[in-house]
């Protein structure tokens, strides 16, 4: 067996248990930062602060007994969960965690990409699986066989549909600005700081870095709404609203079936914000300190600095998600379709008028 | 032989969803058989190096174009039992017909042709690599009337299918 195949095993091995371990971590966080916003304790009985609970929770639903509706669509039924599992591992694959190191084996210098796989179609790829994840949640509500899961998946394909578009749009202007599709070179486009022709401003703004959330604020902001859509949490969790449809498409699911959605839900979250801290706040980049620290920490930096941002953002979701009430349906629709789509239109426009002229010059000079 | 594994697994899930589209008697369950087929195309464009076709592919056809698929068959109810009878007369004849045509030109190409394998499915350019900077400069610069023209193509068929279903002579009241 050739190296190459060796190491990118040893990578989709490692990006699975990071996956695994990190879904934990994610759920008791989440538990823990809802309960201090609303005054509660939350879970602190299974380990210290309670940090084993996701844990045991894990264990009892891998106990519990697996129920199969008598109305349900067998070979459907049993696909959905996994079909909402596969493509929340795959996506993380794309995701660079920091820059390209050498590794000696064997007495040869090997250059290892620190990133599952690069693509030079990175962003269709996690595009293309995004819209894939659909499935999951349209066909575990119609394979359930019962009311309440039916009209959760239609609301889903209806509103992953309409999101998706305003997504996908959004990113148009920041591959326009980096020069390209693949992560990694998204990442590195966004070295250094921001500069400016004008001599008061580029003393100003010669201190922020790079980032591509500054000059693309609007595509950050429609990116981001469009994502917390895209993995159907509050305030659009239509798609499972307890208060009109029990538990929405999952209703009927229990046990290990049920575990899957969970966790493909907690996954997505976490890709959501690994690829958002990718897209616009630059990604693993950040001071290493190679200085003064030991050589084997100041690598891991820039994927303590990835962490560090998706983590942010994550702590944004759990934050939306304890604050704001639910959308009603129509109002959703129309943000989605009236407001999204329209702007990040314009906005694109508006950024490739912008880099038209800083590359061609104005049109009458 | 690589290059034939790498082939035929695909190629055999292809044929598998188109079976299943054929056959399959629930609505639902013939368009999981489409998207097997389209994902496993897909596969068979990255075997090919044009990645990029291939994630446009996934996104296009399998993505968005399926969900709207199921999600019409969701709003109409999959629960209707299927149509067999003949919507139009002498269906099975014209059917007939058109495979007794069709077949009759293939055969007329494959005898015309002299038996060579080779020159119906020419050799592929293994090195160059579809990535998006080549089809790109190749649809803007050598190909761009011919998209041009079906890009409008594509929006008077979809202005055309608002007309169509816009209702202006009613009234709409659940209007706000």
């Amino acid at each position: 067996m050739s190296i190459d195949i060796i190491i990118s095993l040893v990578k989709a091995f490692l990006i699975l248990g990071l996956l695994l371990t990190n879904t934990i971590l994610l759920i008791w966080l989440e538990r823990k930062v809802v309960a201090g916003m609303q005054s509660r304790v939350g879970p602190d009985r299974a380990g210290p602060f309670g940090i084993l609970q996701t844990l045991a929770d894990a264990i009892k639903l891998l106990l519990k007994e697996q129920i199969m509706p008598l109305k349900a669509d067998r070979a459907m039924y049993i696909l959905a969960p996994i079909l909402a599992l596969v493509p929340s591992f795959l996506i993380f694959m794309i995701i660079p965690l920091g820059p390209d190191i050498d590794i000696e084996i064997k007495g040869q210098s090997i250059r290892v990409p620190l990133v599952g796989a690069d693509l030079n179609v990175g962003v269709l790829f996690f595009l293309a699986l995004s819209s894939i994840a659909v499935y999951s949640v349209v066909l575990a509500g119609w394979s359930s066989g019962s009311k309440y899961p039916l009209l959760g998946g239609v609301r889903a394909s209806a509103q992953m549909i309409s999101y998706e578009a305003a997504m996908g749009l959004s990113l148009v202007p920041v591959i326009l600005y980096s020069g390209s599709m693949s992560m990694t070179e998204i990442v590195k486009s966004q070295d250094g700081h921001l500069s400016s022709p004008i001599p008061f401003l580029d003393a100003i703004v010669s201190f922020i870095p790079n980032w591509n959330i500054f000059p693309q604020f609007v595509a950050f902001v429609i990116f981001f709404v469009a994502s917390i859509a895209e993995v159907n949490r509050a305030p659009f969790d239509l798609v499972e609203a307890e208060q009109e449809l029990v538990g929405g498409f999952h209703t009927e699911y229990s046990g290990f079936r049920f575990a899957m959605f969970f966790l493909a839900e907690y996954i997505n979250m976490f890709n959501m914000c690994a690829v958002t801290a990718t897209f616009f706040l630059g990604g693993w980049l950040g001071p290493t300190f190679s200085n003064f620290l030991p050589p084997l920490i100041s690598a891991l930096m820039p994927a303590f600095w990835l962490g560090v941002k998706t983590f942010g953002l994550l702590f944004i979701y759990v934050w939306i998600r304890a604050t704001l009430p639910r959308l009603r349906y129509d109002q959703l629709m129309e943000l989605g379709w009236k407001r999204m789509i329209p702007i990040s239109l314009i906005w694109l426009l508006l950024s490739s008028i912008v880099l038209g002229i800083r590359e061609f010059g104005l049109p009458w000079s | 032989m690589l290059d034939l594994i790498l082939f035929a697994i695909p190629a055999l899930f292809v044929l598998a969803g188109a079976l299943i589209v054929i056959f399959a008697k629930n609505p639902v369950h013939n368009s999981m058989g489409l998207v097997l087929t389209l994902a496993s195309l897909a596969v068979v464009y990255i075997t090919l190096n044009a990645t990029f076709v291939a994630m446009v592919q996934m996104l296009v056809y399998a993505g968005a174009v399926m969900t709207l698929f199921l999600f019409v068959i969701m709003m109409i109810g999959v629960d209707k039992a299927e149509q067999t009878k003949e919507e139009i007369k002498g269906q099975t004849f014209l059917v007939l017909g058109t495979l007794i045509l069709l077949g009759s030109l293939l055969t007329y190409v494959v005898i015309n042709s002299g038996f060579k394998w080779d020159l119906w499915f020419p050799a592929v350019e293994y090195s160059i690599e579809g990535t998006p900077d080549l089809i790109a400069s190749t649809l803007f610069t050598g190909w761009v009337f011919p998209f041009e023209v079906i890009s409008i193509l594509l929006i008077v068929a979809a202005t055309a299918a608002i007309a169509l279903a816009y209702d202006t002579k009613t009234p709409r009241k659940d209007d706000d």
